[in-house]
């Protein structure tokens, strides 16, 4: 804590722990920690581990709201704890719980496995038909603004999983895929790059893919980056039926520009270093 | 993909009965102001206005339309609610199979009976 920072208030934190090796079931243990202006949540955690409790155990690393490790429950609300500051959400007390909808490792760790097999099945990459040319690319595929807009919001996902604990359908069927992974399969089916929507609709179109979706909209609330899977998961419905309905226009992938020279790039950016390899 | 062409008829059956429960409330509930359907006047349930639409094929392949609609649309919907209860897959491969048959056998019942009774009215009509 830097020695500036002046204490403005205890609070409490009331921290559930769970070591599935010794405990039966997760239980709440509170902590009392001075805070000050500007803390963060994860800052309360450190305070914790360093000065109470050095077997609490959580999951963090970049401490700015990017690498979206940090995720849990905080005051029953799932978002970042790097990313909330104490006094803004506690006034005497404040509930820290592991991500629901998740089996937990240890205390606030929640086990995000199975979120990433799901993630991986829906091929959350660029799939095209000419391999030579992903894996040796000899120009630049060409992707106007407007095409880019069209995914834009869902690339900022940082795979938190705090949608997939929001969500009321993952609460009750573990089965379905989740807002994250379906968010992730209609960002790539929206960039011009891919064509590879079509492998993507046997799995978003099963039957605890996209359709599963009730649209309770908490998944777009709870998101600390501001991305709005619901919608993703609605567009991915409207296309799997217009494709089902053989409705939708049959769009090539976007071409590539041969050469330098044919692409526009902005004003004052230096050219490309040489190829090393 | 099974489960997109499911949703979809689901959608559009929903969207049928939309339009066939509008005429239903435009002829049964608003027949006191409309007499639409209903030449004898009075209720449109009255004996005399109910034969005279049940003896129109128009009206036969309506019933039909929306007893097979109506019970599409309900049907997924219940499979979809207790699929949401995680069940076992055999056991959600028996309940398809359950409202599968249930279905195919009030649809039968559903479209024999309109047929019955568009024969009768006909009969009655001619007689």
């Amino acid at each position: 804590m830097p020695e500036s920072a002046k204490t403005v208030r205890e609070i409490s934190f009331h921290v559930t722990r769970y070591n599935p090796e010794n405990d039966r079931a997760p239980y709440i243990k509170t902590y009392t920690v001075p805070v000050h202006e500007g803390m963060t949540v994860l800052d309360g955690l450190h305070y914790i581990k360093e000065n109470l409790d050095p077997s609490l155990a959580w999951r963090y690393s970049c401490r700015m709201g990017v690498c979206g490790s940090c995720g849990m429950l905080l005051n029953g609300h799932p978002t970042l704890a790097c990313n909330t500051q104490i006094l803004h959400i506690a006034n005497a007390d404040l509930t820290v719980a592991p991500l629901p909808n998740f089996e937990i490792i240890r205390d606030l760790v929640p086990d995000l496995a199975i979120m990433f097999d799901k993630h991986r099945s829906l091929k959350p990459y660029v799939v095209r038909t000419d391999e030579a040319e992903i894996n040796d690319p000899a120009g630049e595929f060409y992707q106007s603004p407007e095409d880019l807009e069209a995914y834009l919001q869902y690339t900022y996902c940082i795979k938190c999983a705090c949608c997939m604990a929001a969500c009321p359908t993952l609460a009750t069927d573990a089965r379905y895929l989740g807002p994250m992974p379906l968010a992730a399969a209609q960002r790539y089916n929206e960039d011009t790059r891919d064509d590879g929507r079509r492998e993507r609709n046997r799995q978003t179109g099963r039957a605890y893919g996209a359709f599963r979706c009730h649209y309770a909209g908490e998944c777009s609330r709870a998101c600390p980056k501001g991305v709005d899977p619901a919608k993703a998961i609605q567009h991915l419905k409207r296309r799997l039926v217009l494709d089902y309905l053989h409705l939708s226009r049959r769009k090539k992938p976007c071409a590539k520009l041969h050469g330098p020279g044919q692409g526009k790039p902005l004003p004052n950016i230096p050219a490309a270093p040489a190829k090393t390899a | 993909m099974r489960e997109t062409k499911y949703w979809t008829w689901h959608m559009a059956a929903g969207v049928v009965i939309f339009f066939l429960l509008g005429l239903h409330m435009l002829i049964m509930h608003l027949g006191g102001t409309t007499h639409l359907f209903a030449p004898f006047g009075g209720e449109a349930v009255s004996k005399v206005n109910s034969v005279f639409r049940d003896g129109r094929l128009f009206f036969t392949v309506t019933y039909i339309l929306l007893l097979g609609v109506a019970l599409y649309h309900g049907l997924y919907g219940l499979r979809t609610i207790l699929f949401e209860l995680t069940l076992k897959p055999i056991v959600e491969k028996l309940v398809t199979f359950v409202f599968v048959v249930l279905g195919l056998g009030l649809f039968g019942l559903g479209t024999w009976a309109a047929i019955v009774v568009h024969a009768i009215a006909k009969t009655g009509a001619r007689g």
